[in-house]
């Protein structure tokens, strides 16, 4: 019966309810696109850090998590691998360059990271070969890189770095090619850890070291299920360190809790906007029909019926006008420049899809209320 | 003829203490089946509350009504709305359909409640229509109707499910004076023919010329109970032929009426 009625009071007022639901796709809409910008900024902050085959980040203690400011030593690296449960460590060293080719003017920024060749940090393969020389003018590159570059295993590329206060151009012959491994919002170049200290910017009159000093370590160990309390051990055994998780790893990245917590807070927002939208109108809705639904009461209809008509009301305008959002989304999607780190991941968009579908019953509690209420003897003007 | 409705020393009090106003006071009176009954009288007299405890809307402060031997007074409220979906009609002076349904489907809307549309039952709204004049309307939305065939298709609706009691609250008090002769015959005829007991509220006694009993209420009491033909008749044509009254007639003389199946005509 609430189907019923539901069903032609929509039929018949399609130019209403279409509209709204317009309204419920441009919100949903909305909401994705800020779902799938927190997706895609968060990966282009995050992605290394997440690919890295470890258990636990290494930083320097006083570098308060933050990658940039750590400088960690081979000593270190000897002393996590001597640790009882350690499988292997490995150094990481995290720089910016620049990719220069006559594809792309001015060339492509890029996260210079070094690694160091068959140690925790190196990126997994998919085509050509693993980074296997300490030191050697080769690279494993990024795919999407690759391809915006043109090149494949075997090529060679030139990476311009500054030195001092010149520029220098190094050349470097790709030997393999990863998955994306984007970090701080640029596609990665993996050298040997002792390639990428040779090539890392440097500072004006800066003394270089006889040792690489890289930012973390990435440490793996026999079994993964016993990290939190490994966290104490290391930290207890070698002096001068801080051991995360790579979760604590992300989140401590620059910017990035502001970022996403910006970022959720507009799509809170916006579905709370949803949900005073979708209030305001059903409830006007009802309010309009106070009389019809006196009338509905007082010729037997019961008060299940009638809100159940203002349920199901309410999920059909949601589930059409999420649906329709949906597909716009996709649409524009299609169609939107590579430069919008827009990242549609499916966790992220079911989960901002959930609540879209949840903010419509939410908002009409008002309006099925309000149909409760009213009394049948309305009909008869008591 | 049975006994449908009864109701015994029906009274309502609205409010309490010093500011308790008797709506209703000690009313008792009976309908059997395929009578038809008017309940008239001023602004303020107690009817449309008394229609309102008839229709299982209101509990009466006491007293008793029973229809078809069923106690209302006993019932709760959900026993009630099923009571007055199945065994009760029911026709309003305004918003008596529902907007987004068709005169078939308005009419067809008591058998959906009632969990009763079948085959059977589409055919008898189809028929109920087609008596009342409406075969040409069935698939028109309410507001494609004139006032007179909205509350035509609210009678059928009123009646397709075939209740015990039929009420019907002010049904002309939207409808000029022609359509509105024709809408109270329809609905007494409907009413005789079908062994149903019908109870109309209205002001307007010019309307009585139909009804088999008039209940006049003056106070929240019942003042008169008229069951005399010719005493009915006197009363409706009492108000026709009262000074002012001539143009009502006039009206009625020159109006092109609305169509009506004959078999239902007087």
């Amino acid at each position: 019966m609430s189907f019923f009625l539901s069903f032609k009071e929509i039929w018949r007022n399609k130019g209403r309810y279409l509209l709204f639901s317009l309204v419920i796709a441009l919100i949903t809409t909305l909401v994705l696109f800020i779902a799938a910008l927190a997706g895609g900024l968060s990966k282009a902050n995050r992605e290394y850090i997440d690919n890295i085959q470890a258990d636990l980040l290494v930083y320097q203690d006083e570098a308060d998590l933050i990658i940039s400011a750590s400088r960690l030593d081979n000593d270190i690296l000897t002393d996590l691998r001597r640790m009882e449960g350690v499988a292997d460590a490995g150094g990481i060293g995290f720089s910016s360059a620049t990719v220069v080719s006559p594809l792309v003017e001015d060339g492509i920024d890029v996260s210079l990271i070094g690694t160091e060749p068959g140690r925790p940090g190196n990126p997994e393969i998919l085509d050509g070969r693993a980074l296997i020389r300490d030191r050697a003018n080769e690279a494993v590159i990024d795919t999407p890189l690759a391809e915006s570059l043109g090149v494949k295993p075997g090529d060679q590329i030139v990476i311009q770095t500054v030195q001092g206060t010149e520029k220098e151009l190094f050349d470097l012959t790709v030997v393999g090619l990863s998955g994306s491994n984007q970090y701080f919002f640029q596609p990665a170049v993996f050298t040997p850890i002792q390639t990428w200290d040779d090539i890392k910017p440097q500072d004006s009159g800066a003394r270089r070291s006889a040792r690489v000093i890289f930012n973390i370590a990435a440490v793996q160990f026999y079994g993964p299920e016993n990290i939190d309390s490994m966290i104490p051990v290391i930290e207890r055994n070698i002096d001068g360190i801080q051991a995360v998780d790579k979760q604590t790893a992300i989140l401590s990245l620059p910017g990035y809790t502001a970022q996403q917590s910006t970022l959720n807070t507009q799509q809170a927002f916006t579905l709370l906007i949803g949900v005073l939208v979708l209030g305001g109108f059903f409830q006007i809705q009802t309010i309009q029909k106070i009389a019809q639904i006196g009338m509905l009461k007082a010729i037997g209809t019961s008060n299940g019926t009638v809100a159940g008509m203002t349920i199901m009301q309410i999920i059909t305008i949601s589930v059409f006008g999420v649906v329709l959002g949906v597909v716009g989304t996709l649409l524009i999607s299609l169609g939107m420049p590579q430069e919008i780190p827009a990242e549609f991941n499916s966790g992220a968009i079911l989960g901002a899809i959930a609540a879209l579908l949840i903010i419509g019953p939410i908002g009409g509690l008002v309006s099925i209320r309000l149909a409760l209420k009213v009394e049948p003897l309305r009909a008869i003007g008591l | 003829m049975s006994i449908a409705l009864t109701t015994d020393q029906v009274t309502k009090i609205y409010g309490e203490g010093s500011s308790a106003v008797t709506a209703v006071d000690r009313v008792s009176f009976e309908v059997g089946d395929g009578e038809f009954i008017a309940v008239v009288g001023p602004s303020g007299s107690g009817k449309t509350t008394l229609l309102a405890m008839l229709a299982t809307l209101l509990r009466p402060s006491s007293g008793s009504i029973k229809i078809d031997g069923q106690d209302l007074g006993r019932m709760k409220i959900r026993q009630r709305t099923r009571f007055r979906r199945q065994n009760i009609g029911f026709t309003f002076q305004a918003n008596n359909l529902v907007p987004f349904l068709t005169a078939l489907e308005n009419v067809e809307l008591m058998l959906r409640l009632n969990k009763s549309l079948n085959k059977d039952g589409r055919k008898r709204a189809k028929e109920m229509l087609d008596r009342l004049g409406l075969s040409h309307r069935l698939n028109n939305l309410p507001n494609q109707l004139s006032g007179g065939e909205q509350q035509r298709v609210a009678i059928a609706r009123a009646m397709v499910h075939e209740p015990s009691l039929v009420l019907a609250d002010e049904p002309t008090a939207s409808l000029d004076t022609q359509r509105a002769y024709q809408v109270v015959e329809t609905f007494a005829n409907l009413i005789h023919e079908q062994k149903r007991a019908g109870i109309m509220v209205t002001h307007d006694l010019r309307m009585v010329t139909y009804v088999d009993k008039v209940i006049s209420m003056v106070d929240g009491i019942i003042d008169q109970i008229t069951t005399d033909r010719d005493s009915i008749d006197s009363m409706a044509n009492t108000i026709q032929t009262t000074p002012g009254s001539d143009v009502l007639v006039e009206e009625k003389a020159n109006s092109e009426p609305e169509p009506v199946s004959p078999e239902i005509s007087r």
